[in-house]
């Protein structure tokens, strides 16, 4: 495993909900990203985020390590949820909640 | 900058006897919005319907696609 893996890994571990995305919570850079943290506000959970423009390495590696292009990505108990479009279907639906809350 | 019926020749390409529409959401031929109804979803997660969108789209994705708001659905 490479070492970028390794450490994207870790993050995913460690942390119960971590949001992989442009900017910070408080600073979003895209409006993708200020739309799951809007969510993830929403729904009161508590959550990690990363921001990978601080980090070129994590950008291109975190797109490798779901084999998903884009970014915002929320992981969620070491899981991949999805991005932007599934976050905010799962978030309609109710199921976020219970991924959240399981 | 890519087309629309590029990006929906791409897709049934790969998803034969899907429905797909395509929007160029502002003009510019960068950021889309795509609507896949496919029977190859069936029995896929979100997550793997749109990794499958991505696959047949390919190195557009990384290039000339900056944004594309996808819906996908099984048929």
């Amino acid at each position: 495993m490479s070492d970028i893996k390794a450490r994207i890994q870790e993050m995913v571990d460690k942390n119960d909900v971590v949001l992989f995305m442009k900017g910070t919570k408080s600073f979003p850079q895209c409006g993708f990203s200020a739309a799951v943290v809007d969510i993830l506000e929403k729904e009161g959970a508590t959550f990690e985020t990363v921001n990978v423009l601080s980090d070129p390495e994590l950008r291109q590696g975190i797109k490798d390590f779901s084999s998903w292009p884009t970014i915002p990505q929320l992981y969620i108990k070491g899981k991949f949820v999805g991005g932007c479009d599934i976050v905010t279907e799962l978030h309609k639906s109710g199921e976020l909640k219970k991924i959240l809350g399981s | 900058m890519i087309d629309p019926d590029r990006i929906r020749t791409l897709l049934l390409e790969a998803l034969p006897g899907a429905d797909v529409d395509v929007q160029d959401l502002t003009g510019t031929q960068d950021h889309f919005q795509a609507t896949v109804v496919a029977p190859q979803f069936s029995g896929k997660s979100l997550v793997e319907q749109h990794q499958m969108v991505y696959r047949a789209l390919g190195d557009s994705m990384k290039a000339e696609i900056h944004a594309l708001a996808l819906k996908t659905k099984a048929k």
